[in-house]
């Protein structure tokens, strides 16, 4: 951890969605590209006019008062629900009508804000679940243990030990999912949306319940990921010093609609964020 | 005249489903379990009437208080002594538990009243003849009918007006957020339970009076039938029950009329499975996803 | 490879317990220390044990409610009666003909388990319980109105009597309400015991497979195992597939270890007594799924012999149901069993 050179944030290019994505990723095709993105529960429209670029390697913030419809954009980013209006691109490609397991065959990975593993099972089925599509035999190469089952099991069992050593958890392979603490679970769910080689992973509130040091340690892992596998981050964060530590681009979202986008200077100091937050000066 | 006959015939079958078919939705909408004794209550409601009629020579309105008051009492016992203890239990728990109440019932009745069918005494006989030999009403199918229209207009009544109908449907929605308002949970469980089995208790009579064979089983079948008519009206709604009901009885008795009498089960069930295919929670009830 | 190792164990000792039991029946038959009552149960224990594995697959693995299970059973016990009957001069050979006509039942069970899974896959938790119930009275309904037959004029099948005719010289093979009758017994005690190894390696391996651990995330959480790529509908079905064609085969069993056999036999409380195994055996413990079946459906037969409390038997059934359900699952009794009985530290779930 010690050789990791501190992370610099990348020097910001504003692109036609009226994002900023960093200079690195310039040139590539964007990993995500939102547009008039939206969707309605009966009369109410829970989000509107959602628009944002996601570079290749950028870590970007989703933040927002409580009840702002950032989990909701996740759920329309992952097609738990169905978007009313607007379109998805993933990596150019077109995400309208895609169930959610597609989603994920695609790229996109997520973890969620109320956690959910596999509670029942182990932890290094929980990741093995995660590699579920990398790992190609049949169910009838499964029930007959044909040399294919044997060879692709060792290879799974291999590479969930070396996930789970990301975040030094290969000890606790054997243990049940559900009884770990709740810093591990929530690593866990890391773990597990990584197994899928996603090329975007979204986490829901990673750091919600982690005392400051598991914060600080969560931070650079989240950095590290982001070096070593070459994906965007998408982050939903109420904890600002994780936020304006790593986030490259951030993105405000109040009652369903942007606010601002920026970088961490520019929303620190920009006035709607803050009466979002704070309410208006009186 | 054949087609307005088996109408009434349906209408006033379905009118005893939708009787039964309600102590399964109260009871589902309360505590989330479904309820498989509940048939068999049905069962020893009809035995404590035709033993208060046959047996003791009652007049038939004692022989269904009678009936009424052994019902509301077992259902309550079943729900403090087998139920209750299960309140934060899987739900297969609390459904295999239902099951082996199911049997204790059975065969309890089997040991104490004998295997054999018995023939009951319907309650009041003849019918009411409409187009001489054509069309009539046996008065036990317009019994039928008026009962469940008051059963329903009570029980709408009951849930919606009054203050013990409110705490029944606000610990329907959410137990503790009802206990936290001041609301006795458990007494509001065992009244449901108590309702449940004085409708049970009813339908038996009714069933019995329409089909008069009583024995050790007879409230399975009737009981799967009604359940059949509670998810079909989606489960937990107290007009989804009529309607369930209704509608059940009425395809019965036209597939029976028909189709095939044989085959008037699988006809029954083909439309359960054809309708929770168009309305996953049935028809009357509300398809609420999971929030992610 | 500790895990692996740990579940493989799991399922060897099963393998084991089925084995030495085996080879202890046999034996006790041989020296003929086993009466006629107890050898005339094993083959349906036998049927039993594998009805409750292969639902457990469905409740205790996938974790949906199944009340229909008898359903696929009824499939294959028929199919399996007609595929013997109509080959029984292209495969003389009994063992043969009743592997060939197990297999047929287990093809049955499964095209019944298509044909219910797929509108099951829109419906989710009781709803789902309605529909295999249903699935299950329809079957028996449909089933009792069948008849089957074959004469010199080829293969003859037709709802309900009046259509159905057949030469002189033809065999009936089910007659409607009188169901099967007049069936060759094929079925013997090993014949249950293969399938009972057969059904053992198909559900273990199945588990410790990738597609069986897909099939744990849907009853863990759907939502998190869609979040993870897995097609909710190709396991959902593949795991009830699976439990309805071995289902079938044990129904097949079933049907040729009887002379006659008529469709009300697999009803909705054959379905319910083998949920009962499954849960008594613990949801997703194959080997308490054995015990549990083993032992509870030759239990009440034995006590069948105890004049006394033979009338009893039933409710003292019903009564230790009751209990062992409060027993096991209410928080202060569970306290009380557990000073007693020294918990099993961290019980496998999938053993």
């Amino acid at each position: 951890m010690a050789e990791r050179k501190q992370f610099e944030k990348g020097r910001m290019v504003p692109v036609p969605s009226v994002s900023i994505i960093p200079e690195r990723d310039v040139g590539k095709t964007p990993i995500l590209e939102c547009s008039h993105l939206g969707i309605d529960f009966g009369g109410l429209t829970a989000v509107n006019e959602f628009n944002i670029t996601v570079g290749r390697t950028e870590i970007a913030g989703l933040i927002g008062p409580n009840g702002a419809g950032k989990t909701t954009v996740f759920n329309l980013l992952t097609k738990v629900y169905q978007p009313t209006r607007g379109t998805i691109l993933l990596d150019g490609l077109d995400t309208h009508g895609k169930t959610p397991a597609q989603i994920n065959r695609m790229g996109i990975a997520r973890t969620f804000q109320n956690i959910r593993l596999f509670n029942n099972l182990s932890v290094e089925d929980n990741v093995k679940i995660g590699l579920h599509n990398q790992e190609k035999y049949s169910m009838l190469s499964g029930i007959f243990r044909l040399p294919k089952y044997w060879r692709q099991e060792k290879a799974a069992h291999e590479r969930a030990l070396e996930l789970l050593s990301i975040f030094d958890m290969q000890d606790l392979a054997s243990h049940q999912a559900g009884s770990l603490p709740y810093g591990a679970q929530r690593r866990l769910e890391i773990v597990r949306a990584l197994a899928t080689n996603p090329s975007l992973l979204l986490l829901d509130e990673p750091a919600a319940g982690m005392n400051p040091s598991e914060t600080a340690e969560l931070m650079e892992n989240i950095v590290k990921i982001r070096d070593t596998f070459q994906i965007a981050v998408m982050l939903i964060e109420h904890d600002m010093s994780l936020v304006m530590g790593i986030c490259e681009g951030i993105c405000v979202l109040n009652f369903g609609q942007i606010i601002a986008k920026g970088t961490a200077e520019e929303i620190q100091s920009n006035p709607t964020v803050i009466e979002a937050y704070l309410g208006k000066q009186q | 005249m054949s087609f307005l006959n088996n109408v009434i015939t349906g209408v006033s079958l379905g009118s005893i489903y939708a009787i039964i078919a309600l102590g399964y939705t109260m009871v589902y909408g309360i505590a989330k379990m479904l309820n498989f004794a509940h048939g068999d209550v049905i069962m020893v409601g009809a035995y404590m009437c035709f033993f208060a009629v046959g047996s003791f020579s009652l007049p038939p309105a004692a022989g269904v208080l009678l009936a009424v008051a052994v019902c509301t009492v077992l259902g309550i016992a079943i729900e403090r002594l087998a139920y209750k203890p299960l309140r934060s239990a899987p739900s297969l728990a609390v459904l295999i538990t239902a099951i082996g109440v199911s049997y204790l019932l059975q065969n309890s009745a089997q040991l104490l009243w004998g295997a054999d069918t018995k023939t009951f005494r319907p309650l009041v006989e003849g019918s009411l003849v409409l187009v001489p030999g054509q069309l009539s009403i046996s008065y036990v199918a317009v019994l039928s009918i008026v009962c469940c229209v008051v059963v329903m207009i009570t029980l709408t009544l009951f849930t919606g007006q009054t203050k013990l109908g409110k705490a029944m449907r606000a610990c329907s929605e959410d137990k503790a957020a009802a206990q936290l308002m001041g609301i006795d949970v458990n007494a509001t469980i065992s009244m449901t339970f108590a309702i449940g089995s004085a409708l049970a208790a009813i339908a038996g009579v009714l069933m019995c009076s329409a089909y008069p064979v009583l024995s050790p089983t007879t409230g399975s079948m009737p009981g799967i039938r009604a359940f059949t008519a509670a998810v079909f009206g989606g489960i937990g709604s107290v007009p989804g029950a009529l309607l369930g009901g209704i509608l059940l009885g009425v395809i019965e008795t036209f597939a029976k009329a028909y189709i095939s009498t044989d085959l008037s089960d699988a006809v029954v069930f083909a439309v359960l499975i054809v309708v929770l295919l168009v309305k996953p929670a049935g028809l009357m009830g509300k398809y609420v996803p999971e929030k992610v | 490879m500790k895990k692996l190792n740990k579940n493989s164990l799991d399922g060897f000792i099963n393998y084991g317990i089925v084995i030495v039991a085996f080879a202890v029946i046999q034996t006790a038959v041989g020296m003929g220390k086993m009466s006629n009552i107890l050898q005339s149960l094993l083959v349906p224990a036998c049927c039993y044990i594998v009805m409750a594995v292969s639902l457990n697959l469905t409740v205790g693995i996938l974790g949906e409610l199944s009340l229909g299970h008898a359903g696929f059973m009824s499939l294959g016990a028929f199919a399996g009666i007609t595929a013997s009957v109509l080959l029984q001069s292209a495969i003389p050979v009994g063992p043969l003909r009743l592997a060939v006509s197990m297999l047929v039942g287990a093809a049955f069970g499964a095209l019944g388990g298509v044909i219910v899974g797929v509108p099951v896959l829109r419906l989710q938790g009781d709803y789902l319980a309605i529909v295999t119930l249903a699935f299950g009275q329809i079957i028996q309904n449909i089933i009792m109105v069948l008849y089957v037959g074959v004469d010199e004029n080829g293969f003859h099948m037709a709802a309900g009597s009046e259509q159905f005719h057949l030469s002189a010289g033809g065999t009936a093979i089910i007659k409607g309400p009188m169901g099967a009758v007049g069936v060759t017994k094929l079925a013997s005690f090993t014949a249950g015991f293969v399938l009972i190894l057969i059904t053992l390696l198909v559900v273990q391996n199945l588990v410790n497979s990738r597609s069986g651990r897909a099939i744990m995330a849907l009853r863990d959480n759907r939502i998190a195992a869609e979040s993870v790529g897995i097609n909710v509908t190709k396991y959902k079905l593949m795991a009830f597939v699976t439990s309805a064609a071995l289902a079938g085969a044990a129904g097949a069993l079933w049907g040729l270890n009887y002379s006659s056999t008529v469709a009300s036999k697999f009803n909705f409380n054959t379905s319910i007594l083998v949920l009962v195994f499954v849960v008594l055996g613990g949801l997703g413990s194959i080997r308490g799924s054995i015990i549990a079946a083993a032992l509870l459906y030759v239990l009440p037969d034995l006590l069948r012999q105890f004049g006394d409390i033979s009338d009893y038997r039933m409710l003292i059934y019903a009564i230790i149901l009751i209990l062992v359900m409060l027993a096991t699952n209410n928080d202060r009794l569970k306290d009380l069993v557990g000073r007693v009985i020294p918990k099993r530290k961290g019980a496998a779930s999938n053993g």
